[in-house]
């Protein structure tokens, strides 16, 4: 579980993140969405140790990452795993590479085990063949799928994922927000997603947190997002005529 | 930086391969157009001096001497690092801005890792070797002048080898490789600086590279200065 309490980030005297508060639940998808400027980056790399909030404290299982010496601070982050939005594979490094090197860098294991626990992994994301692939030579779906799999080869208590399926096919892009939940439940996990995409947050928003102006403007699920009558989260989630449609179809069962 | 360089170290099973991967990338890499540039400039310089020589009372083994000073002690040291502080300098500059602009420096933070010492270290070690490739270069400049003055016309060989022999100080040499250490450290560091820390896209990313040449050949030639003063001119 990760707890956020009332933590603010400015950048050259403008406040980005004004106070906010909430909870990032284990075992569950939580999502943060909001529009473009709302805080939802800064957000995440606040969670991640990249931005170092003014004030506020932000716990993971009771540790305060703020009150964390160095070296605990670096233990902690080898709990964590990321899935950036252009994926951020190591260029030089082959697939089994990539997925491979937190555990090359964090455990003792011999090339042996490590590529026993490579191989698992690139199967879980359903990616048996690419071992030797290099990530300009693989799509972007692919490439999502590989940053997935590096993020979890060190078996995380924390995945975070910034826009996880932008650039992507519809297809595509259900794929991987499935195997994202699919994930969280197997591992028992803490995942926050930054998105834009409404689709992610129809299917897989278990909590969902929507930023406004650097402010928490609503918090829920999936289901009481379509009750809900906060009109900042209407006319953000329902700007588009078909997720309208869909609304007032739901509504009316 | 240079602190967050050397804290936190990656491990060594790790580190070795980047190590032997820089050695690769920076030095082996710059064999080829560093024997080139050397024994073409070599040549250069035995051949202006003869040509400059036009009194016969000045003996031909000067052409040999001046060849062998110039090479050793400025040619080789300097002209090659500011060279390599285009063809080196851009390309760490580039490869850790890239790095920068694709959040691979961020995933390695995030990961836990030293990111500076990850990337910097190990070209901070395969640096280290930059004087065996500046030993190569004035071996080839003197080859390279002995062959322009003897197949040219200039000299005989026996008058070049006579004059690259003559009056050699060895200290001279000793101040071409300190000179060429401190101009390692310049090479793997401000280039790696201007890379780390950039910030923008794909055009920033070449804008750090030309900013990274100019200050690294800046610091070069500035550096070159201050040592010459201090151990040769007193």
């Amino acid at each position: 579980m990760i707890e956020i309490k009332n933590i603010e980030k400015s950048f050259g005297g403008v406040k980005i993140l004004k106070g906010i508060s909430t909870v990032f639940e284990t075992g569950k998808t939580n999502l943060i969405i909001g529009q473009s400027g709302s805080g939802k980056t800064v957000l995440l790399k606040s969670l991640l140790g990249i931005h170092t909030p003014e004030s506020g404290k932000i716990c993971f299982d009771g540790r305060v990452y703020s009150e964390l010496e160095q070296d605990e601070k670096r233990e902690l982050r080898t709990e964590i795993g990321m899935v950036f939005q252009g994926s951020a594979l190591f260029d030089s490094m082959t697939v089994a590479e990539n997925v491979g090197f937190p555990l090359r860098m964090f455990t003792n294991d011999n090339s042996a085990k490590i590529q026993e626990r490579v191989d698992q992994v690139l199967k879980r994301v359903d990616l048996v063949d690419a071992h030797n692939k290099l990530p300009s030579q693989i799509s972007g779906g692919m490439q999502k799928r590989v940053a997935i799999a590096r993020a979890i080869v060190n078996r995380p208590k924390y995945l975070f994922c910034d826009e996880p399926n932008s650039g992507l096919d519809p297809n595509t892009a259900i794929l991987i927000d499935n195997l994202i939940k699919e994930i969280t439940e197997e591992y028992d996990i803490t995942t926050v997603i930054n998105t834009h995409d409404m689709n992610s947050v129809m299917e897989i928003g278990e909590n969902i947190l929507f930023l406004k102006d650097g402010l928490k403007a609503w918090q829920g699920t999936k289901e009481e997002i379509f009750k809900t009558d906060n009109q900042d989260v209407v006319d953000f989630v329902y700007s588009s005529n078909l997720f309208r449609k869909v609304r007032e179809a739901y509504l009316k069962e | 930086m240079l602190q967050a360089v050397f804290n936190k170290q990656t491990k060594w099973s790790v580190m070795k391969k980047l190590i032997f991967k820089e050695i690769d990338d920076l030095i082996i890499s710059s064999l080829g157009i560093v024997a080139f540039i050397s024994f073409f400039v070599g040549g250069v310089v035995a051949i202006q001096t003869a040509l400059n020589l036009t009194n016969p009372l000045i003996p031909k083994y000067l052409i040999g001497f001046a060849t062998r000073q110039s090479v050793i002690l400025e040619f080789a040291p300097t002209f090659i690092s500011v060279i390599m502080a285009g063809k080196m300098g851009s390309f760490i500059t580039s490869s850790i801005g890239t790095m920068r602009v694709t959040e691979q420096i961020d995933a390695l933070e995030v990961m836990g890792v030293n990111s500076l010492n990850y990337l910097v270290f190990p070209k901070i070690i395969a640096l280290l070797l930059y004087p065996f490739l500046i030993g190569i270069a004035m071996f080839l400049g003197v080859l390279g002048g002995w062959m322009a003055g003897v197949y040219g016309g200039f000299t005989s060989s026996a008058e070049f080898i006579n004059g690259a022999q003559a009056d050699f100080i060895p200290f001279h040499i000793a101040y071409a490789f300190i000179k060429t250490l401190i101009f390692a450290m310049l090479l793997a560091t401000i280039p790696s600086f201007h890379g780390y820390y950039m910030k923008g896209g794909a055009l920033e990313v070449g804008k750090a590279s030309t900013v990274a040449f100019v200050w690294t050949s800046v610091s070069i030639i500035l550096f070159n200065y201050i040592l010459t003063q201090l151990l040769l001119g007193s």
